[in-house]
């Protein structure tokens, strides 16, 4: 593993170091704790509330299509940038390449749409669709 | 600056050969516009839909199976003929899967739309995963497929079992792919490349270091894709999941996912070949824990979801040592009983869901053995399917799953793997035991009362286990021809030319 020792050490020392620099400041450093010393920080406020608190799940609908779409946008810069320099067989072929690659994110924009998520609107969020346990409604079940 | 830049324009683009797939991922986008124009919920014509394009997908891919090996997009897919069979299959356990599915989810009050879509490119992964030879491409099959099924595993989101189902499914699964992913890193360290023809000549070459990453790396792609494949003991996950997922999304993980998962592994076991002394021995092991803790478990479940999942474990540990025997002795056994067994397997697993599948009611689904009581009364066709499915999972002369456990036998025998054929033989007989009871409770245990009132059997319900029904008997009526179509023309020239690189 010849060329790779010198990693193994850096490896070896980084964690002695972090472990050796959390451990004997904890066993050895003085200790005078106060209610207020002990509380989790919260940018020096006093906390209020719990953490773990309920937020709306709205929040990783929005995180969830933001990925995507970013990932698409980060995919069709790239192409943008060849694509001007580019030989014309490469521009067709590209481009309808693209073509079919941004058809399947309409289709998936239209049902994000379709669905409502991106629909902020308390008033509209419960779908009609849906009864009270929030199961759909369906036709034809007895 | 134009031509410092490299403009692939692939040249040996073969749109026919890479066909299935893209049917089945179209069909995919066709059945979620559909979806969404759709009238009231009604999913008659995603159903249709899906349902068209799987059989045109499944008749491309096996119109090319006879055609020669050849490997396009710079390496990135291979058409062969292992790799056809494969896709058929994972048409065919995705076509039985949708079959059954309208009327089950409706009765469960599930019926979104969105699943159909979701199935069609679970499948296509699965494809994906069967013909390709690079280990990115067989990693994204891999997540198109996880993926997919993460999310179809909680489609009854109202339920806590499904909940369950599909965190656990998605935890252990991304934990498996960050092994698989770390041992492509490894992979690619020590070979400079992501194909995996590149591995006898890395392993041949005498190069310590990189003969020692790949080892590393090789065993890191088997603990991950034993995960996929629910090897004993990477199988954890397996009974919750199935338990908890709708029953027609468990039995296409059973069916579907298992199929893929052992065409990935066959992919790199088959590039291993050089390196067969390092990695038998574990997965030897490996295949008898499976086949022994698969069935012993088994035996103690009341759950008739959680008693397939175990039976599918331990066929998941017949499966091992096909494709052991397949790799230690290649010049002797051919592909032919692995993909007979997966066929068959397939349509039995599939088949002993459906019925299943019959017990949902209102909202409701009850899995315990008990629920199947009385169902010959209530469904006489059902019953005696059940008992055909049960028949050929233990392996009775007169059905698919003879021929099946016959040929690994055989097999590995052939390849020298005696301690192997001897445990599948033990298992089997094991097995008898917890495959009785299914068909214990369809058929002596008397209705309770609660269980009475049940919804009759749907035509979809019913098409999906004749055609199950039918595929088993059909499988050990045309052995011949079926082997094969399977196996190719047995000449070992044949089976060993390489395989044509183009582009």
């Amino acid at each position: 593993m010849g060329g790779y020792t010198g990693l193994l050490i850096l490896a070896i020392l980084a964690a002695v170091i972090a472990v050796a620099m959390v451990s004997l400041s904890w066993l050895l450093g003085p200790k005078s704790p106060t209610r207020y010393k002990a509380s989790p920080y919260e940018c020096g406020v006093t906390p209020v509330g719990d953490a773990r608190e309920r937020f709306p799940i709205k929040f990783y609908l929005v995180a969830m299509l933001f990925i995507l779409f970013d990932i698409e946008v980060v995919f069709l810069w790239s192409w943008m940038t060849v694509f001007r320099e580019a030989e014309t067989s490469f521009k067709i072929f590209s481009f309808f390449e693209v073509v079919i690659y941004m058809t399947t994110w309409i289709v998936g924009y239209l049902y994000a749409v379709k669905v409502n998520a991106m629909d902020w609107d308390e008033s509209t969020l419960l779908s009609q669709d849906e009864d009270s346990e929030g199961r759909p409604a369906l036709e034809g079940v007895a | 600056m134009p031509d410092r830049f490299l403009f692939p324009i692939p040249q040996d683009l073969d749109w026919f050969a890479l066909g299935p797939i893209i049917v089945v991922v179209a069909t995919g986008l066709v059945a979620l516009i559909v979806e969404m124009l759709r009238h009231k919920r009604n999913n008659a014509y995603v159903v249709g839909v899906s349902v068209v394009g799987l059989l045109v997908a499944g008749a491309m891919a096996a119109s090319q199976a006879g055609e020669p090996a050849k490997e396009i997009l710079a390496g990135t897919f291979l058409r062969d003929r292992f790799g056809c069979v494969v896709q058929v299959l994972m048409v065919a356990a995705c076509l039985l899967s949708v079959l059954f599915s309208e009327g089950y989810l409706r009765q469960k009050r599930i019926a979104y739309g969105e699943a159909y879509p979701l199935m069609l490119w679970a499948t296509a992964g699965g494809m994906v995963m069967a013909t390709s030879r690079n280990l990115v491409t067989l990693f994204v099959g891999l997540e198109l497929l996880s993926v997919s099924l993460y999310v179809l595993a909680g489609l009854s989101r109202t339920e806590a079992k499904s909940e369950e189902s599909a965190l656990k499914y998605f935890l252990l699964g991304a934990f498996a792919s960050a092994f698989l992913l770390y041992g492509i890193a490894l992979f690619y360290g020590a070979t400079g490349s992501l194909h995996l023809g590149r591995v006898a000549e890395v392993w041949t070459s005498g190069f310590e270091t990189g003969r020692s990453l790949l080892a590393v790396g090789m065993a890191l792609i088997l603990i991950g894709l034993s995960f996929k494949s629910a090897f004993v003991p990477f199988h954890q996950w397996t009974p919750d999941v199935y338990q908890g997922a709708p029953t027609n999304i468990a039995a296409f993980m059973a069916a579907g996912s298992k199929v893929a998962a052992v065409a990935m592994l066959y992919r790199v076991l088959d590039a291993a070949q050089p390196m067969v002394a390092l990695w038998l021995p574990p997965l030897f092991w490996v295949a008898i824990l499976t086949m022994v803790v698969g069935n012993l478990a088994a035996l103690v479940q009341k759950d008739a979801k959680r008693l397939l999942a175990y039976s599918s474990i331990s066929h998941a540990g017949y499966l091992l040592v096909a494709l052991l025997a397949r790799f230690k002795a290649p010049d002797v056994v051919s592909d032919a009983a692995l993909l007979y067994y997966l066929a068959s397997y397939s349509f039995m697993t599939i088949g002993a869901f459906a019925v299943i599948s019959v017990a949902a009611r209102a909202g409701r689904e009850s899995t315990g053995l008990s629920a199947l009581n009385g169902l010959w009364q209530r469904s006489p066709f059902a019953a005696v399917a059940l008992l055909l499915f049960v028949w050929s999972l233990i392996g009775v002369p007169g059905a698919s799953g003879f021929v099946g456990k016959l040929l690994i036998f055989r097999d590995a025998l052939a390849a020298d793997l005696v301690p192997l054929a001897i445990v599948l033989a033990v298992a089997s007989v094991v097995s008898v035991a917890y495959y009785l009871a299914l068909v214990r409770a369809a058929w002596v245990a008397d209705e309770s009362e609660a269980d009475a009132a049940v919804a009759p059997l749907n035509a979809g319900s019913g098409l999906a286990l004749g055609i199950c029904a039918a595929g088993v008997l059909g499988l050990f009526v045309f052995v011949g021809p079926l082997l094969g179509w399977m196996a190719g023309p047995r000449s070992a020239e044949a089976e060993r030319a390489p395989i044509v690189r183009q582009g």
